[in-house]
């Protein structure tokens, strides 16, 4: 590969930056939060997957072909746009988006998933399951099971399933089998446990192809460093474009792949501020919200110990959030750590504010976000209101709105 | 309180096996929950586990997730838990709080434990815990005088059932099978050799769990194992019991018919 083959993924841009304590220890920790809270019959095929991404991760031929596909295939590098007419709304602030929507399948998912795919066939195995809430990790691992001729079951909440139907009826399309999960919330959680049941039952063909940040390790880890990616190119393209780090970077967080994608190449510069922007639903004060890192307590939740939405008797708690990607009552235990550091802050934008800024980018630059990702936009602008006209906020615009239209049809009248 | 030193005392002077029942606490109601146990207890169970209900049961099949869902729809608490196990202990068998982590985390791992030893309870079965995380849990427990029992599993390492063993006081729950908790047609060929290679590193009785459903497939497992531990079936028997007393009497059938197969 010669350079000017543009984006050419190193070791170092997997493996992290090595500041600020960013790999997790030997049990998977960081801090006190992560590790493993799982059935002791799941802990062979964790370590399994522990030993062998340990050497992908330093084996040149793995990095190439994950750089390959991410080039070739997801369409990276990404770029940035600077939106200005929407940054009219922070207060004069300069705004800049990482088009993750611009990847290939639409949004950030495709870029762990295809790491993760290409680590299934390492491991010797022949199917992946997967858990979906919005469904597009759904659709980016039926995506990359169809590329490289593997089995696919999907796991989502009943729930899910039909507030995006598209998102299922393109994973059947690409040839996986969707299962509807009746039990519990019906959403993204119970999806997990299914999944989770799906795995210890067949673990010896199978890999569970985590979609998030969150679960027991080595998937906090794992999903961490192929999202990476994300930031890894941003923060390069901000100092092409502007000259300069942005003040601060902001991401929408359900279980936090792609904040952390986007947050991680800039932990170690500490004058840039790293804000996570939750779902904040009907309102805090509702009690309907996914707020986990804002209103959550310690606790463990799918094999790892972080924020979580529960009572008093560790009970998990029903999150919700028009948007389904950030339905969650759990997180994943680097953003935990991130915020009892300091390192990063974490607000909650309800789904009316998500939806406002859904509709500004729409009508002043031409972009239908997610309404994910809508999260972290009007996070933005109030961000932009509190740091002033000479600041530069880089958002993750990490998804597109194609398969939120529904949503908006009805919450619009459109 | 019943030890589960003294069960296996008294079944290995009998020159048979254990037989362990589960029920959830609050099913099929907080008081149907306490009657089915002691059914349970007088058709031959020398110990009982209770179930904590807990809302993502990630190691369970549909039959006792259907159970849990219904006992947290009755409201079940810790409180109740609490109660169950000291009605169930009333009874003289060595009864268990078998239940995911976070339950504990939450509610205070020392007042857990005191607790449950004030109620009368004998020990914890936590599967989700492992060796690594469970230091705090086991000195808790040794402070109040209860057991822990962890689990092995078919894909054990000899590294991993050591450490386990090693955290493990009354007894070694080896679970069957890969896969979750449900009666199966047979049970697996995995569990015989779990038992040989667990014993290897532990002199603590060791009992078999999951897939366990009928007489017969219990009289095979008390060939080897200590123990016996039945789940699923008892819970079907009172989910197609038309009533609680219906219920009631289909436990006792089939607790007496499992005794008959521990000691076949």
């Amino acid at each position: 590969m010669t350079a000017t083959d543009g984006f050419v993924l190193t070791a170092a841009d997997l493996a992290g930056n090595g500041v600020h304590g960013d790999d997790p220890d030997l049990y998977g920790k960081f801090g006190i939060f992560g590790g493993r809270y799982v059935p002791e019959a799941l802990i062979p095929a964790l370590d399994e997957v522990a030993a062998e991404y340990a050497k992908a991760k330093v084996d040149v031929a793995f990095l190439r072909e994950f750089d390959h596909l991410l080039r070739t295939y997801a369409g990276r590098p990404t770029t940035l746009t600077e939106v200005p007419r929407f940054a009219e709304q922070a207060g004069g602030a300069r705004i800049v988006l990482k088009r993750e929507d611009l990847t290939h399948t639409g949004a950030h998912k495709i870029n762990n998933v295809l790491g993760q795919a290409l680590l299934t066939k390492r491991l010797g195995k022949t199917r992946v399951i997967a858990e979906t809430g919005a469904g597009q990790h759904g659709v980016a691992t039926a995506t990359a099971a169809a590329l490289l001729g593997l089995e696919c079951v999907i796991y989502m909440g009943a729930v899910d399933c039909e507030r995006q139907a598209l998102n299922v009826a393109r994973m059947k399309l690409l040839g996986a089998t969707v299962v509807p999960v009746h039990n519990g919330s019906q959403t993204l959680k119970d999806a997990i446990n299914e999944a989770f049941r799906d795995w210890v039952t067949n673990v010896d063909r199978t890999h569970y192809l985590f979609g998030t940040v969150a679960g027991p390790h080595p998937f906090p880890e794992i999903v961490r460093d192929f999202a990476r990616i994300i930031g890894v190119e941003a923060r390069r393209q901000m100092l092409e474009l502007t000259g300069r780090l942005p003040d601060a970077v902001a991401a929408a967080v359900g279980g936090g792949s792609n904040a952390i994608g986007i947050f991680h190449a800039f932990i170690g510069d500490e004058a840039v501020q790293l804000h996570g922007y939750e779902a904040a639903g009907h309102g805090i004060s509702s009690g309907r919200h996914a707020a986990t890192l804002t209103e959550g307590s310690v606790g463990v939740l799918h094999g790892s110990r972080t924020y979580v939405l529960q009572d008093e008797e560790g009970q998990t708690i029903d999150s919700h959030s028009i948007s389904a990607g950030l339905d969650y009552p759990g997180v994943g235990p680097e953003h935990a750590w991130l915020k009892d550091t300091g390192r990063g802050t974490y607000h909650a934008i309800t789904d009316a504010e998500a939806m406002d800024a859904f509709a500004l980018l729409a009508r002043t630059e031409g972009i239908i976000p997610a309404i994910e990702s809508s999260h972290a936009l009007a996070g933005a602008l109030k961000l932009g209101r509190e740091l002033g006209p000479e600041a530069t906020i880089l958002v993750n615009l990490s998804g597109r709105g194609d398969k939120d239209m529904g949503t908006a049809m009805k919450y619009f009248n459109l | 309180m019943t030890t589960l030193a003294s069960v296996f005392d008294k079944a290995r002077a009998e020159k048979r096996a254990a037989l362990v029942g589960y029920l959830p606490a609050g099913f099929p109601s907080k008081d149907g929950g306490v009657a089915a146990a002691t059914a349970m207890v007088e058709a031959g169970c020398d110990v009982i586990e209770i179930g904590l209900p807990y809302s993502d049961p990630l190691m369970d099949g549909p039959t006792i997730q259907d159970a849990v869902h219904r006992s947290l729809l009755n409201g079940t608490r810790i409180a109740d838990v609490m109660r169950t196990v000291e009605g169930v202990a009333a009874t003289g068998a060595a009864t268990l709080v078998m239940t995911y982590w976070n339950p504990i985390d939450r509610y205070g791992v020392e007042r857990f434990a005191r607790e449950l030893a004030a109620a009368g309870g004998a020990g914890t079965i936590t599967p989700d815990l492992t060796p690594e995380e469970s230091g705090p849990w086991r000195e808790a427990s040794a402070a109040a005088g209860i057991d822990t029992v962890f689990l092995v599993a078919p894909s054990s390492t000899e590294e991993r059932i050591r450490a386990v063993a090693e955290c493990c006081t009354g007894f070694v729950y080896a679970a069957s099978l890969m896969g979750v908790t449900g009666a199966r047609e047979t049970v697996s060929s995995a569990a015989e050799s779990l038992v040989k290679r667990t014993r290897a590193h532990t002199d603590l009785p060791v009992c078999v769990g999951l897939g366990v459903g009928t007489g017969a497939q219990a009289a095979e497992v008390a060939g080897y194992a200590d123990g016996v531990i039945v789940g699923s079936a008892f819970i079907r028997r009172i989910l197609d019991a038309p009533d609680e007393a219906a219920g009631l009497l289909a436990v006792r059938e089939l607790g007496a018919e499992m005794a008959r197969g521990v000691r076949a």
